[in-house]
C-alpha cells in the first residue's frame, strides 16, 4: 500500500468523505495513475482515506492509502507531483510514499479551533475594549471548563444519540488568542484521541455550548493540524 | 466576489444538507477576469445542483457561451429548502457558483426548463435574486431573462415572467442571442427595441409580441402577432452534429450528482414516433453522430474528467445505427481501464446477446425496458412497436445471461385503454416471471421484477396533444386493479403520484392564464414541486381556485381538433396534420413504421438544409 499526504481546505471542505473519495479516484485517473481494482461483481479501486473528515473541517494532514495496478510503473514518490495539476480546488498533494506506519499506530490528532464572536459576521465592528474584556473572560471560562475531570456530551451516531465523556480523550488543550484572527476570537488548540474511539474536535464546541452557553461562538473554523502515534511522533 | 456573500456563506453552510452544492470551485469551472468581460450571463437551472449538473444542455451551452470572448457564463441552481430558508433569514441574495456574485448583477439570465413542475423554482430564483417576477416590470437591458429547453415548446404558462424564449437546440442560436444583446447594449437600445431585434433571430419567440384572445367558453379564440411578428417561430437545430461543439472537457462536480458519469450523446431525435412522447417528436429530425467522432469524444472526456463510467445517451440508444462498431471499440477501451459502460433506453425489440455481453464486461447493471402498455392492441395504438415476443425473448437472453433483476415501465390512462389492457400488464409480467423460471442460469438468487406505472400526461406536439387525461381517481382505480393482479413476491409494483401528474397535465397544455396560477401557488409556498418532500397539491388547488381556473379544462376535457392551441405559434418541424394523422391511426390501432423503415412524412426533414433525414 502507498500513501498520499494532502491538504483539504477552501471550497473542498464542503465535500463529504464519500465525495472526496470520488474526487480522488477521478484525480488518479486524470493523472494517468491506474489503481488496483477489487475483483468481483462491482470492481472498486483500492483506495481509502485513513481518517474521514467531517464536512466543513479543514486539514493539512490527510492521508489516502492506495494500491497501484499491476503494470503501473509510476514511481510512488512521483505520484504527488503528477496529481498536483489535476486535483480539484482546495485539495493539495504534499507527498506520496511507501511503507507508511501501520494504521493501528495512529493515536492522537492536533486540531485548531478558531471561535469567533461577532454576531452575523457582517458589518459589526470587532475591536472595541468591551470585546477585549469579554474575550479574556471567555478564555478564563474555557480554561476552567476544559480542566474538569469529566465532560459529557451528546454525540450523534448511526445508532442514535449517545452520551460520551470526552475529558479522558483530551491529551492537551490550550486556550488563547490567535494572531491572524479577529480580535474577539478565541483559539483552542487541542490534542485529542484519533481512534478507538476518535474524538471529533468539534465536540469541544458542543461541550462549550452545553456547559458555557454564554460562550457559544457565532462561528467556528476547525483545522486538523497534525496526527501522531502513541508516543507523539508524527504519524505518516 | 461579493464580500457580504463571502462572509455569510461559511456560517450558513454548516447548517444545510450537501453544502458542496452551493460553493462552486469544481475542477474545470470557467473563471474569467471581469476586466475582460463585457457581458455576464447567469445560466439558471430551476432545480437542484444534482439534477442541473446532470443536464447535457447546460453543459453544452455553458461551454459554448464561455468560448465567446468578453462573455462570462456562470451556473446557478435552485437551493434546496433548507438553504433557501437560511438565505432568506440572512438576507443573502441568489448568487452564481463561479464568482459568488449576486445574480441580480448579471446582464442576461437564462433558464433551461425541462420539467413543468419546476416552474415555481424559476420564481423562487428570481425572487431570491431580487429581480421583479414579471417581464413587464423589468425595464432596460439589465436582467434580460430568456428561457429554452423541452418545456418551452409550450412557452405560454411562463409568458408573464420570461422576456423571450429560445426554441430548439441552442448551440448556434445562444451565441447569436448573446451577440444581439451586446450589440443592443453598445447601441443603447431600449428593452422594447432589443426584443424586436432579438425576435429576428430564427428560433426566438417573444411572447409580448403576440396577443391571445379567448372565446366565452374559455378556449382560445385567436393568437394575433403584433406589429409584424412572425406568425410561427420555428425551432432551431444543429445541421451537423459531428461538427457541433461537445463538452469533452466538462466541469467535474465535487459532490455526487444524479448522472455522475460521462455522457456521450450518440444521436439526436428518435426514429420511433411513440404517440405519447413529446421528445420523440420535438427532437426530430434524427441525426446520428459518426462513431469515429463519438469514440474520440469519449476518450477525450474520460481522460480529462477521470470518470469511471460512461453512458451512451439518446432517446433510444439501441436504435443508434452505428451502435455495434462504437461499442466494439469503446468496450475494448473501457474494459482495459475498469470503466463501466451503460446503455440506457434499450428497446426490447433489438436487444442483442452481443450487446449484453459487452455491457457486462466491467459491471453488470440492471435491465430496464419500457413496454408502456400491456396488450398488443394498445401498444399498437401508442405506436410502441414492441411485441410480447420481443419482450419475452429479451428477458430470456437476459435471464440466461445471469441477470435476475428487470425493471418494466408502463403507462396507465393511455387513450383507448380499457381494463383488459391494464390486466394485460399483469399477464405480461407473469409471462416474464415464467421465462425466468424456464431460462434462468442460476435460480438460487431468485428474481426481482420491478413494475412501475406512470400516469399518462398528454403533451403538446404529440399525436395525443388533443386527448383528455383520465381522472386521477380513475387512474388510481386502474392502479389498484393492477396491484390486485400482481400477487407474486418476486414482483414489486410502484405507481406514480396521481396528483403530481394531473398538475403536470395542466401546465403542459396550459395557456397564458396559467402564469397567474403558477405565481399564486408560489406565493402560497409551492416550491420544488417535483420533489415529494415539497410537493403540496393543496397549494396548487387553492391557487387554481384563487385564479378561477378549472383544472379539468386542461386535463379531462380534451382539446378540440380545430381548437386554437396555446402553442400554435411554435413550429417544432413536425406538422400538425401529421400529428392529427397519428391520432387517427392510434384510434385504429394502426402502427406507423419507424423512420428507418419508411418516411412517415412528419415534416421535420424540412429543418435540414439538405432536406433529407439520415435515420
Amino acid at each position: 500500500m502507498s500513501r498520499l499526504l494532502f491538504i483539504k481546505e477552501g471550497v473542498a471542505v464542503w465535500s463529504s468523505h464519500l465525495d472526496l473519495m470520488r474526487a480522488l479516484m477521478r484525480s488518479f485517473r486524470r493523472a494517468g495513475i491506474d489503481l488496483k481494482h477489487s475483483q468481483g461483481f462491482t470492481p472498486h479501486p483500492e483506495l481509502s482515506i485513513l481518517m474521514p473528515l467531517s464536512v466543513g473541517v479543514e486539514s493539512q494532514c490527510e492521508i489516502a492509502e492506495f494500491s497501484l495496478a499491476e503494470g503501473c510503473d509510476v514511481p510512488v514518490g512521483e505520484i504527488a507531483v503528477r496529481m498536483a495539476p489535476v486535483l480539484p480546488a482546495g485539495i493539495r498533494a504534499l507527498e506520496s510514499y511507501e511503507d507508511g506506519q501501520k494504521t493501528g499506530k495512529l493515536a492522537w490528532l492536533r486540531a485548531r479551533l478558531e471561535l469567533t464572536y461577532d454576531g452575523s459576521g457582517v458589518g459589526e465592528t470587532d475591536s472595541s475594549a468591551p470585546l477585549r474584556s469579554a474575550q479574556n473572560d471567555r478564555i478564563e471560562a474555557l480554561r476552567t471548563l476544559f480542566a474538569r475531570p469529566s465532560l459529557t456530551v451528546q454525540k450523534h451516531s448511526k445508532k442514535g444519540d449517545v452520551e460520551m465523556d470526552i475529558a479522558p480523550m483530551i491529551r492537551e488543550i490550550q486556550v488563547g488568542t490567535g494572531t491572524a484572527c479577529p480580535p474577539s476570537a478565541v483559539v483552542l488548540e487541542a490534542v485529542v484521541a484519533a481512534q478507538n474511539p476518535t474524538l471529533n474536535p468539534l465536540l469541544l464546541v458542543t461541550a462549550m455550548e452545553k456547559y458555557l452557553p454564554e460562550c457559544k461562538p457565532d462561528h467556528v473554523v476547525c483545522r486538523r493540524l497534525e496526527i501522531y502515534d502513541a508516543e507523539m511522533n508524527v504519524f505518516r | 466576489m461579493n464580500k457580504r456573500i463571502e462572509a455569510l456563506l461559511p456560517r450558513i453552510l454548516p447548517r444545510v444538507q450537501k453544502p458542496a452544492r452551493y460553493v462552486g470551485g469544481e475542477y474545470n469551472q470557467t473563471v474569467k477576469d471581469l476586466a475582460q468581460v463585457d457581458t455576464r450571463v447567469a445560466f439558471c437551472f430551476p432545480d437542484t445542483y444534482e439534477i442541473g449538473m446532470s443536464n447535457l444542455g447546460l453543459r453544452i451551452l455553458y461551454g459554448i457561451v464561455n468560448q465567446m470572448e468578453g462573455v462570462w457564463c456562470e451556473r446557478v441552481f435552485t437551493p434546496w429548502g433548507d438553504m433557501e430558508e437560511e438565505m432568506r433569514a440572512a438576507g443573502l441574495p441568489l448568487f452564481a457558483l463561479e464568482s459568488h456574485d449576486p445574480v441580480g448583477e448579471f446582464d442576461m439570465i437564462a433558464f433551461s426548463v425541462g420539467y413543468e413542475m419546476s416552474y415555481t423554482n424559476i420564481l423562487t430564483m428570481l425572487d431570491l435574486a431580487g429581480i421583479p417576477l414579471h417581464a413587464k416590470d423589468r425595464e432596460g437591458l439589465h436582467n434580460i431573462i430568456f428561457a429554452g429547453g423541452a418545456c418551452t415548446y409550450n412557452p405560454e404558462p411562463l409568458a408573464d415572467f420570461i422576456d423571450f424564449f429560445s426554441l430548439g437546440e441552442g448551440e448556434e442560436s445562444t451565441v447569436e442571442i448573446v451577440n444581439c444583446y451586446r450589440d443592443a447594449k453598445r447601441r443603447g437600445l431600449s428593452k422594447e427595441e432589443f426584443l424586436w431585434e432579438v425576435g429576428k433571430i430564427p428560433g426566438v419567440y417573444v411572447p409580448s409580441h403576440y396577443e391571445h384572445s379567448y372565446n366565452p367558453d374559455g378556449t382560445l379564440a385567436a393568437i394575433t402577432p403584433l406589429d409584424g411578428a412572425p406568425e410561427k417561430v420555428t425551432k432551431r437545430i444543429v445541421q451537423d452534429l459531428d461538427k457541433a461543439w461537445y463538452p469533452t472537457e466538462p466541469i467535474v462536480p465535487m459532490t455526487e450528482i444524479v448522472h455522475d458519469r460521462m455522457n456521450l450523446e450518440v444521436m439526436r431525435g428518435c426514429i420511433r414516433g411513440c404517440r405519447f412522447c413529446q421528445a420523440g417528436y420535438t427532437y426530430r429530425p434524427v441525426r446520428p453522430r459518426k462513431p469515429e467522432t463519438l469514440y474520440e469524444q469519449a476518450v477525450h472526456a474520460l481522460e480529462f474528467a477521470g470518470d469511471n463510467e460512461i453512458t451512451l445517451s439518446s432517446l433510444s440508444t439501441s436504435d443508434y445505427k452505428y451502435l455495434e462498431p462504437l461499442t466494439d471499440r469503446l468496450t475494448e477501451y473501457c474494459a482495459a481501464r475498469n470503466i463501466n459502460m451503460s446503455v440506457p433506453s434499450l428497446r426490447a425489440d433489438n436487444f442483442s446477446r452481443d450487446l449484453m455481453l459487452k455491457l457486462q464486461k466491467v459491471r453488470k447493471s440492471g435491465l430496464t425496458f419500457a413496454p408502456e402498455a400491456g396488450t398488443q392492441r394498445l401498444r399498437d395504438a401508442i405506436n410502441k412497436n414492441v411485441t410480447e415476443e420481443d419482450v419475452l425473448k429479451t428477458c430470456q437472453i437476459a435471464f440466461a445471461g445471469g441477470w435476475n433483476n428487470v425493471k418494466l415501465y408502463f403507462m396507465l390512462g393511455l387513450p383507448t385503454e380499457t381494463d383488459e389492457d391494464v390486466l394485460g400488464i399483469a399477464d405480461l409480467v407473469y409471462k416474464i416471471y415464467n421465462t425466468w423460471k424456464d431460462y434462468a442460469s442460476n435460480k438460487n438468487r431468485g428474481v426481482r421484477i420491478h413494475v412501475a406505472t406512470a400516469f399518462f400526461v398528454p403533451k403538446p406536439f404529440t399525436g395525443f396533444q388533443w386527448e383528455p387525461q383520465i381522472d386521477p381517481e380513475e387512474y388510481l382505480r386502474r392502479c389498484r386493479l393492477l396491484k390486485e393482479h400482481l400477487n407474486n413476491k418476486s414482483v414489486e409494483y410502484n405507481y406514480h403520484e396521481a396528483k403530481l401528474s394531473e398538475l403536470e397535465a395542466v401546465l403542459a397544455r396550459g395557456d397564458r392564464r396559467l402564469g397567474a396560477v403558477i405565481e399564486a401557488a408560489w406565493r402560497r409556498g409551492a416550491k420544488l414541486d417535483g420533489w415529494m418532500e415539497y410537493f403540496d397539491y393543496d397549494k396548487w388547488i387553492a391557487a387554481l381556485d384563487e385564479c378561477g381556473i378549472d383544472r379539468s379544462f386542461y386535463t379531462t376535457r380534451g382539446f378540440g381538433l380545430d381548437e386554437v392551441l396555446a402553442w400554435d405559434s411554435i413550429d417544432p418541424g413536425v406538422r400538425k396534420d401529421f400529428l392529427r394523422r397519428e391520432r387517427e391511426r392510434a384510434y385504429r390501432s394502426e402502427i406507423t413504421p419507424d423512420c428507418r423503415h419508411g418516411c412517415a412524412g412528419c415534416g421535420a426533414n424540412g429543418l435540414l438544409e439538405c432536406g433529407k433525414c439520415d435515420p
